[in-house]
Order: C-alpha cells, then sequence, then structure tokens
C-alpha cells in the first residue's frame, strides 16, 4: 500500500470524525451516522464489508486498508509475481465486489444473494417476477458450471470486458 | 448519374446568375437572408446559393410568375421559353423558375447520397480514404465543371445555409445520442480542453501570425493588423464538430478519446463565436478605441453565451420531455416532437445570439433519457434513423460544398506565407496546447491520459465547415485581408481533413491505440456497475469525500425525485432501467437470431450475442435454459396428443402443429387499411413481434415458477383485453398456454403501462406483446414432477385445429416437444465449442427419414443428423428414446471439458443432456400409460425427458435436493 501521508492524515481526520467516542475504533452505529448511506441502497452491505467477520469494531489501519481497495490500479507497475498482490489489484477490487454479494460467504452468489441486491438496488420499481428473470438471466449469463449460483471465477468471467480498474476507483485515493 | 445530376445542376445557373446581376430584385433579399445569419458580420456577405426560389417558394405562383418574368428580362437565351408564355394556351409548359429552389435541393441531395453509394462500392479503398477526403475530392471536381461550364462559381457554402439547416441537423444528432454517462465522467477534460485549449489556440495564433506578419515572412499585400490576426486565429483555432465525427467516426478510437476531442468540438463553440464577436466588435471600431471595460465585457459575454446557450437547451429538454409525456394518443407525430424543439433550442440560442451549439447539445443530452423512455419504439427507431439520415446527408453536403468553395478563384487571394505559417502555428499550438493541458489534467484524472492519447488528439484537432462559415462571414470592407484568410482556412481544412483524416487510421493503428469495441453489455455488467456506482458513492461518503460520484448519487437523487416524476409517464416512471436494460438484451438476442436467418426454436445454435464473447467455456448453460424453456410449453402437449388416439391423427395434428408453431407467419402482401393516424403494425413488426414473442415465450419458464402472485388478479383481467389485441389474425395459434387455468399471470412485456393504458387499445400499437401464461398453484407441486402445464392438458380442443374450427386452435406445439429439443441440443453444442464449421454440416444420414422428421428438417434447423446422435441411426424420431436412455447411462461423464470434435459430438451433447437426463431416473412419476404402442413408444420417454426439462435443475447430483423454483 502505497498511500500518501497527506492522504493518511486525511482519511485520519475522517475516522476520528466518524469515531465519535474516541475509543480508536469504530463501530456499527458509527457509520450508521453517515447519512448519505442511509440513502444508499447497498449501504449496509458495504459497511459491513468494513468489519471483518466476528468482530464488532473496525481500527483505522483495517479501516484505510478497505479504503485502499479503491485506489486507482497503477497501471506501470510491474508484473511481479513475487510480490504479494496488492489490495488494489483488479482481483481484490473484484473480490470486494463480490463479497457484497456473498452475504453467507460460502464463495458463490447463489440466485437467493442476487435477487437480494437486486431487489435492494431496484427497491419497488420492479416486480418481483421482473426481478427474478432478470436475476435469472443473469445466472444463466454468468454461471458457467450450472450450478444455479455465480462463483468467483465466474464472476471474475463476467466482468472480464469491463474496466475494473476504472470503475472500482476513487480519484482522491491516488 | 452523375453527370446527369451536374446537368441538372448547372441549369439554374444562368436564371440564377442573372438574378444576381439584377440590382433589384437579387439585392434585398441578400440582404434578409444575411440578417439572418447567425453570427453579426456582414450581412451581405455573399449571394445565397438558393436566392431567386427563396423569394419564390412562400410567395406561391403567382409571384413566382411576376419574379420569372423579372428574371427573363435579363436574360437572352435562356429567357427563350419565359418569353413563350405570353402566347395561347400551351399544352406543355416549361416551369423551371417555379420548382427551381425544390429542385436544385433535391438534385443536390441527390448527387450526395450517390456520391456516397459509389464511395462504398470498394470495400478496400473506403477503409484507407475516409468519406470526408473523397467527399471533398468530388466537390472540387463539381466545382471544377460548373466553373468551366459557367465561368463562374455559382455555388458556395453559405454561412446561413450552413448555420441554419446543415451544421444543426449534424449537431442535433450528435447531441441526441451523445453518450450521456460518458460525457459527463470526462467533462473536466472536455470543459478545459475546449475553452482553455481554444483559447490557448486563438490567442497564440493570432500573436504569432502578427509576429510573422511584422517579420515580413507574409506578404506586404496581406493588410492585417493585429485585431485582424487575432480575429483570423479566433476561428481557425476551433476543433471542428463536424470534421471530428466524419473522420473519428471511421477510425473508432476508444469511447474516451473520442467523447474527449468529440466533446471538445462540441463545447468550444461558445468560446468561438464569443471571440469572434469580440474581435468583430473591435475590428469594427477599431484597435484604438477599444477600453479596457470591453475585455470584461468580452469575459462576460463569454460567461453568458455559453451558461446561456446551455441554459436554453435545458429548457427546452425540459420542455421536450414533458410534451412527449402526453403523446400517448398521437404517436405517430413523436418524433416531430423531437426533432422540433431540439432545432428550436438551437434557433432560440441563435435569436438571442447564444451558443447555438451548446444549447443543441445539451438539449439533447437533457432530454434523451426522458424522450426515450416516453416515446414508442417505432418512434424512437424513427427518430434514429431520421436523425442520422439528415446529419449524414448535411455532412455530405457540407464537404461537397466545401470543395466547391474552394474552387472559387474569386473569392480567395493566396499567400504562401500566411498559409504555411498559419499550417504550422495550428499544429504546434494544438499540440503544446494538449500536452500542457492534459499534464495538468492528469494530475486530478482517475484515468491518465498517457502519451498515445495525446498524439491522437493532438492530431485529431480538425477544423472544418465551421471556422470556413466564420470566415466567409467576414465583412471585407474592415477586414480587408479577407480574401487571404478564405483562402488560408480552406488550406488548413483541407489539409486536416484530408492529410490528417488519411493519416490518422495508420497512426492509430501504429500507435496501437486503444479501440472501441461496439459491444453492448451483458446483463451481468449491467447489474454488477450498478453496484460498483454504488459501492463507490458509498466509499466516498464514508471517506467523506465529496467526490463525483457523491454528486452523481445526489444528481441521480434529484432526478428520481422530482424530474423523472415530472418528466416521464406514470407508467414509465415506475420502471426501472435495469429491467429496461434487461429488456433490451432480451429483444437484441431474439433479433439478432432472426437477422442471422435462425428461428426462435432453433436458435439454441446460435449463440446470443449477449452472452457470446466468452470462448473459454462451452456454452452449456445456454442449451440448458433454452431446453429448460423451450420444454415447458411442450409438456403441455404432449398431454393433449395423448388423448388423441390414432396414428394418422396425431401425425397430422403433430404435422400442423410442427407448422403452425415453428414457421412463420407468412408475409401479408397488402395492408388492410390505410390510417394517416396510425401506422398499421407493418409486416416486420409483425415478424419481430413474432420472434419476441417466441422468445420471450421460452422466458415463460422462468415467471412459471414464481411464487409472487402479487399482480394476479388484476392481470387475469388484463389477460384477456391484452391477448384480444394480440391476435390480430385469428389463425394465430396460441401456443404454449393453458387457458382454462385458474391463475393464468400476464407478463406484459411492456407491463407497467398503468390501468388506463392497459384498456387503451391503441397502446397495442407499438407495445403490446402481452403473454399469457398459466401459473402453477404451487410450486411444490413441481417436484412430483407432475409439470406444471399437466393440469392444463385437458386442453380446449382435443380435436386438430381445422376440425374445431379456424378459431380455436389448439395451443399447445406438440413437436416441439420430441424433436425440436434435440436439435437445440445439437445445435447449441455445434456453436458452444468453437469448431463450429467442422460440425455444423455433419453428413446427412441417408436412411429414410421419417416424414415428419424430414419435415422439421426443413423447417427448423439443417440437420436431421440431430436426430440420431449416437450409433442409433435408427433414423426416425423413436431414436430419442434410444437417445434418452443413452443419455442416462453416460450420465457422470465429464463436464466443462472441451472434447476433440469428432468424438466430442456425441458425448459433448450428452454432457449438455446430462441435468435433463439424469431426471428420468429420479423420482419422476410413471409416464402415463401408453395410449397405444406407437404413442408410447415413441412419445413418452420424450415427454418425461421434456417433463425433466421443466421440472428439474440442471447439475449433476445435487439435483434430488433442489427445489423446482430453481427454475
Amino acid at each position: 500500500m502505497k498511500i500518501s501521508p497527506a492522504h493518511i492524515i486525511r482519511l485520519y481526520d475522517r475516522f476520528e470524525f466518524l469515531d465519535k467516542e474516541g475509543s480508536g475504533q469504530l463501530r456499527l452505529e458509527d457509520f450508521a451516522e453517515v447519512k448519505e448511506l442511509a440513502m444508499n441502497p447497498i449501504g449496509d452491505r458495504i459497511i459491513g464489508a468494513f468489519f471483518s467477520p466476528g468482530q464488532e469494531t473496525v481500527d483505522f489501519p483495517s479501516f484505510v486498508r478497505i479504503l485502499a481497495h479503491f485506489r486507482p490500479t497503477d497501471k506501470n507497475r510491474a508484473k511481479d509475481s513475487t510480490q504479494p498482490e496488492p489490495v488494489n489489484s483488479r482481483t481484490s477490487k473484484l473480490k470486494f465486489a463480490f463479497q457484497l454479494y456473498d452475504q453467507d460467504r460460502d464463495g458463490k452468489i447463489s440466485r437467493a444473494e442476487l435477487l437480494q441486491v437486486l431487489r435492494e438496488m431496484l427497491g419497488m420499481q420492479v416486480t418481483e417476477e421482473q426481478l427474478e428473470s432478470i436475476a435469472d438471466r443473469a445466472i444463466q449469463e454468468a454461471d458457467l458450471d450450472r450450478d444455479d449460483a455465480i462463483s468467483f471465477e465466474e464472476f471474475r468471467k463476467s466482468l472480464e470486458k469491463v474496466n475494473i480498474e476504472h470503475k472500482m476507483s476513487i480519484r482522491f485515493l491516488r | 448519374m452523375l453527370p446527369l445530376g451536374l446537368m441538372l445542376l448547372l441549369l439554374p445557373a444562368a436564371p440564377s446568375a442573372a438574378a444576381t446581376d439584377l440590382p433589384g430584385s437579387g439585392a434585398p433579399l441578400r440582404a434578409e437572408l444575411g440578417a439572418s445569419t447567425p453570427v453579426p458580420g456582414s450581412p451581405s456577405a455573399s449571394a445565397l446559393l438558393l436566392q431567386p426560389g427563396a423569394e419564390y417558394s412562400p410567395s406561391g405562383l403567382a409571384l413566382a410568375r411576376s419574379a420569372e418574368v423579372l428574371v427573363s428580362t435579363g436574360e437572352e437565351e435562356e429567357g427563350q421559353q419565359h418569353h413563350n408564355h405570353g402566347g395561347g394556351y400551351r399544352v406543355v409548359q416549361w416551369e423551371w423558375s417555379y420548382v427551381q429552389t425544390p429542385y436544385i435541393i433535391a438534385i443536390w441531395l441527390l448527387v450526395a447520397s450517390v456520391a456516397k453509394i459509389l464511395f462504398h462500392f470498394s470495400q478496400r479503398f473506403t477503409t484507407v480514404v475516409p468519406e470526408s477526403c473523397m467527399l471533398i475530392l468530388l466537390g472540387l471536381v463539381l466545382g471544377g465543371v460548373v466553373l468551366i461550364a459557367n465561368k463562374k462559381q455559382l455555388y458556395q457554402l453559405e454561412p446561413a445555409l450552413f448555420f441554419l439547416f446543415l451544421l444543426p441537423t449534424i449537431v442535433g444528432d450528435a447531441g441526441y445520442f451523445m453518450p450521456a454517462r460518458l460525457f459527463f465522467d470526462n467533462l473536466g477534460a472536455i470543459l478545459l480542453y475546449a475553452v482553455v485549449g481554444t483559447l490557448w489556440n486563438a490567442f497564440c495564433t493570432g500573436f504569432c501570425l502578427y509576429g510573422v506578419k511584422l517579420l515580413g515572412v507574409i506578404d506586404e499585400r496581406v493588410q492585417a493588423d493585429l485585431m485582424d490576426f487575432l480575429l483570423f486565429g479566433a476561428l481557425i483555432s476551433a476543433v471542428d464538430p463536424v470534421a471530428v465525427l466524419a473522420v473519428f467516426e471511421e477510425v473508432h478510437v476508444n469511447d474516451m478519446l473520442f467523447i474527449i476531442v468529440f466533446g471538445e468540438s462540441l463545447l468550444n463553440d461558445a468560446v468561438t463565436v464569443v471571440l469572434y464577436k469580440v474581435y468583430i466588435s473591435f475590428v469594427e471600431v477599431g484597435p484604438g478605441n477599444v477600453q479596457t471595460a470591453d475585455y470584461f465585457k468580452g469575459v462576460a459575454s463569454f460567461l453568458i453565451v455559453s451558461i446561456g446557450g446551455t441554459l436554453v437547451g435545458l429548457v427546452f429538454a425540459v420542455i421536450l420531455g414533458f410534451i412527449t409525456r402526453f403523446t400517448k394518443k398521437v404517436r405517430i407525430i413523436e418524433p416531430l416532437f423531437v426533432f422540433l424543439l431540439v432545432y428550436l433550442a438551437y434557433l432560440t440560442a441563435e435569436l438571442f445570439s447564444l451558443s447555438a451549439i451548446l444549447s443543441m447539445t445539451f438539449c439533447g443530452i437533457g432530454a434523451n433519457k426522458y424522450v426515450e423512455a416516453n416515446i414508442s419504439q417505432k418512434s424512437r427507431t424513427t427518430v434514429k434513423y431520421t436523425m442520422k439520415t439528415l446529419a449524414s446527408i448535411a455532412e455530405t453536403i457540407i464537404f461537397i460544398f466545401l470543395g466547391i468553395s474552394a474552387v472559387d478563384k474569386s473569392k480567395w487571394a493566396w499567400d504562401t506565407g500566411l498559409v504555411s505559417c498559419t499550417l504550422i502555428f495550428i499544429f504546434i499550438f494544438r499540440a503544446v496546447g494538449v500536452i500542457g493541458q492534459t499534464w495538468i489534467l492528469n494530475r486530478f484524472r482517475l484515468v491518465p491520459l498517457d502519451k498515445i492519447d495525446q498524439v491522437v488528439m493532438s492530431y485529431g484537432g480538425l477544423r472544418g465547415a465551421v471556422a470556413f462559415a466564420l470566415v466567409v462571414l467576414l465583412d471585407g470592407e474592415q477586414v480587408r485581408a479577407k480574401d487571404y484568410f478564405v483562402a488560408t482556412t480552406i488550406v488548413v481544412i483541407f489539409f486536416t481533413v484530408m492529410f490528417q483524416g488519411l493519416t490518422i487510421k495508420p497512426l492509430v493503428k501504429w500507435l496501437k491505440v486503444p479501440r472501441s469495441t461496439s459491444r453492448k453489455p451483458t446483463i451481468n455488467e449491467e447489474i454488477h456497475e450498478r453496484a460498483f456506482d454504488h459501492i463507490l458513492t458509498a466509499v466516498e461518503d464514508i471517506a467523506g469525500l465529496q467526490g463525483y460520484h457523491h454528486w452523481r448519487d445526489k444528481w441521480e437523487q434529484f432526478d428520481k425525485n422530482y424530474l423523472s416524476k415530472l418528466l416521464l409517464r406514470k407508467s414509465v416512471y415506475r420502471k426501472s432501467e435495469l429491467w429496461e436494460a434487461y429488456q433490451k438484451i432480451n429483444i437484441r438476442d431474439a433479433i439478432s437470431v432472426i437477422d442471422q436467418g435462425g428461428n426462435v426454436l432453433t436458435s439454441a445454435r446460435l449463440s446470443l450475442p449477449s452472452m457470446a464473447s466468452r470462448t473459454s467455456f462451452p456454452e452449456v448453460t445456454n442449451v440448458t435454459n433454452y431446453l429448460r424453456e423451450n420444454g415447458s410449453g411442450v409438456c403441455l402437449d404432449l398431454q393433449v396428443i395423448d388423448n388423441v388416439p390414432g396414428a394418422k391423427v396425431e401425425e397430422d395434428t403433430e404435422t400442423h402443429h410442427v407448422l403452425a408453431g415453428n414457421l412463420y407467419k407468412p408475409r401479408r402482401r397488402y395492408q388492410s387499411h390505410y390510417s394517416r393516424h396510425f401506422m398499421p403494425v407493418g409486416e416486420k413488426e409483425r415478424q419481430d413481434r413474432e420472434v419476441f414473442q417466441r422468445n420471450m415465450r421460452s422466458r415463460m419458464e422462468t415467471f412459471k415458477s414464481t411464487r409472487h402472485k402479487r399482480h394476479k388478479k388484476e392481470r387475469s383481467q388484463k389477460k384477456r383485453r391484452g391477448s384480444d389485441t394480440k391476435e390480430e389474425g385469428n389463425d394465430k395459434p396460441r401456443r404454449n398456454v393453458s387457458w382454462q387455468d385458474k391463475d393464468p399471470v400476464v407478463v406484459p412485456i411492456d407491463s407497467e403501462e398503468d390501468k388506463g393504458e392497459h384498456s387503451d387499445p391503441e397502446k397495442e400499437e407499438d407495445v403490446g406483446i402481452t403473454f399469457v401464461a398459466h401459473n402453477t398453484e404451487t410450486p411444490k407441486q413441481r417436484p412430483k414432477s407432475v409439470p406444471a402445464g399437466l393440469d392444463g392438458c385437458q386442453s380446449p380442443s382435443n380435436q386438430l385445429p381445422w376440425k374445431g374450427g379456424v378459431g380455436s386452435l389448439p395451443p399447445c406445439v406438440s413437436v416441439e416437444a420430441t424433436k425440436i429439443i434435440p436439435v437445440d441440443l445439437q445445435q447449441a453444442w455445434n456453436q458452444s465449442i468453437s469448431s463450429l464449421e467442422s460440425i455444423s454440416s455433419p453428413p446427412v444420414p441417408a436412411e429414410p427419414v421419417h416424414p415428419r422428421v424430414s419435415a422439421l428438417s426443413r423447417l427448423g434447423g439443417p440437420r436431421p443428423a440431430s436426430y440420431t446422435p449416437t450409433g442409433s441411426s435408427a433414423g426416425s424420431t423413436s431414436s430419442i428414446a434410444a437417445h434418452v436412455a443413452q443419455g442416462s447411462v453416460t450420465f457422470h461423464f465429464p463436464e466443462k471439458e472441451e472434447e476433440d470434435e469428432e468424438g466430442g459430438g456425441v458425448s459433448e451433447q450428452q454432457q449438455e443432456m446430462q441435468p435433463l437426463m439424469s431426471s428420468l431416473r429420479p423420482p419422476g412419476p410413471p409416464p402415463p400409460p401408453p395410449a397405444s404402442a406407437f404413442g408410447s413408444g415413441r412419445r413418452r420417454n420424450p415427454c418425461v425427458y421434456l417433463r425433466s426439462l421443466v421440472t428439474v435443475p440442471p447439475p449433476g447430483s445435487e439435483m434430488y435436493t433442489r427445489g423446482p423454483t430453481q427454475l
């Protein structure tokens, strides 16, 4: 991770701002304070992604580590296989997105999980039948091994034409 | 063709020349039209192309006659015919002057269009030489011919014609179809290049030319001082949207690069207009009298022109969206509203001398979303094609006229120093400007523009017709070097369009600039990209950044809560974009399948375009789905047939069903009635609809298994109405549907049309494809493998359709069940592994084929081989049983392996069937007792087999545990 000190400081300010109690740990309620998140259809899931399983709180390093997923990928980085994969690589970006779908963390987006996400994103705009047909179609499209679920590999495949590096990056964190 | 056109073009020459010579008739008109040109300048710029005619057309015959006399007095040889009018009654009259204007216009359009056809004869030629180059060359030739014939150039790219008619068509098209998301994603860069870049170019070019002039490189005869050069710099520095579009559309650079260059060329209009006006006023008052306040006025003017133009455009966008909300009853004029209001946005901006291009662009961008949602599918197509046609022809005319204008020697004067210096400066400053701005931009951009991008952007700074029209508009009295400027502008345009346009393609290839792909997003991409947007917004919110996504989200909220409510129909408002995208993908699939010559039943052979792209995996799933889906309607039918004993009857029924179900409707030769207000459903339309129906039918399976019956009640009401209107011809069999079912579910394609619209029969005119399917009571019943359709199978007609009367065809298509499916399998398999060629034409078995099979093979697909999959070349349909049996034997065949082509042929197919076959063994209910040996031997198994398609989810061993809802 090569987040510049300036960014770290800025993020730390934000962290302290969110951390109302000053405990150095962010709790679920602290995230809920962010008003815009309440309007975000999948805001809960994203908050959830900050918490590693079993943990009630997030400390600053993990806070930054999560946000680091959204650093733009360095194009010129030498493809060095010896180094561990950077957290902002295409794969980790995809993994982050994938686990937002895969709430039960079984490594697969089941039809129900996909439906749930669709329901959250589309809200009341569409009927349940429409949701289901969309979900079915999506699974049909992506599902390569016919298990009626989308594994990470299939997820990656279905998005391989998409410029994830751009679409999952935020400018500030460059 | 061309010579003929030329002849006709030359015809008007004499009278119009006469008109120009006449002091009385031509001049006032000229002044009048000149005044209406957008950019204030010399009103009497030059003779308009269509002068005399413009006078005639509105005023009718009488005026035309009188003017004609006026014209003919000045002209001797051409006047012959006119003088003849004096005598008695003539059988044939020469009414040239009456039809002159529209005639010339039409001929020009014809010449331009034919020229286009000619260019595209040679594929190799057009890939190398851009069309714009060829059109300019053609214009040069035409201009030369006209010049030789008349000793005088009659045609020129008239500023009024250009700004009022040609440019708006191109800009309107560009604005309306601008990819909004891409545009706003790159808005920062576009604005920087458009404003700062253009200013930089204008000033640098102007000052440097002046400097060079002082150095004496430019000839003394060019009487121009600093202001003149700055003026010239301003008009020559703007990148031209027409040229950029023409050249870049053929180059296919990646979207981002294109949108930056093209967006710049559109948005720099405000800068150009303001600079041009400011300098003109400076030139008019004289450089000495310019006060400091005037500079600030210039800046203020820029803000007003640009922001005002944008606002005008947005206001018209709102009006347009609002109007199209209420066009439900007058669908036929929907496209007109689009054209009119977008054009009015342009004209209104011109009226207030704001930036018309900005206005039109933003009107298009802003209105697009709402208009497209409001208007009907047909109107959408109409708008699209009309706009594209107009834009294309306008572009053609512009380039041809540019070529013609260049021939006119009287208009320009050559100075090598000026021309070469301008060329050099333009190129240098463009490059320097781009590099400098990109350096700044890259500090902020998420996606930095690399060196290659910068090269293409510098090289893509094409100048075009806007510059030419502006320079022609200059007042020769005040700008004394006008003729030199005109010549230089022409040369610059030709150089950029022709030389750079010609070389940019190889350059792009050589630099390996990422190209654009015209790939349409799949449904997965649609879903996930939406999710990504939400994710980024949330992360920005958490990190406390008020970044781009934050504001975009804010805008979307606003749009959803207020704008869409105002501008969208109620029925549309409730629709979701994702659902729309889903439907679009569906329709696209269906249409492309048909376009490729398939019919939907055999369509599994063809890869669905939206699913295609993955070659590394066999497309097993698609096939499965197809089977599953196709199987659904089929099962019902088998039961029907079981009730009808007798092989002969059965056979007939089958044949009939095959024909009725698989053949597309024969084309009707005539329309039954004509209406000015409503388009009759055209053949194409009907076929498309049919295709779509079939495709959608195949998706019914999905709906069938739903638990949700929310809308059932009201839908069952709708169903009747919907189905009434749907079937225009009573000969359309209602396939796949069990009518007497208690819980029919209508899945309206345009489903969320509100109730009011549903009661409106006209709605069906373009939206109504209503699918009726029946719903299973509970999914629970399914696992018992009593397929949903089963209870529907005491279907209304146990007899053959022709016995029951034409109107009541049995709904079900039987043979699909037994035979089509294997075809599908085979074909799908064929496409799924990439070795399509080797297998797509398998040797047709020589043995006699069962009549039905042969009928099928004629209909559905070219390969009866699929009926005899393995070794069981028993030939006829009975092989299916064997086939099925084999399938279940080879159940645990390894999946996901690319087989070699030969052996793979069979085994892959079996693999494909695995999930289906496997269901034969499991707890499916015993098949109903055979009615006859014939029937049972052949059809029982397929029946079960198909039922299994309906009921059993695909994959291997798990399937027993899975509920039917998985479907």
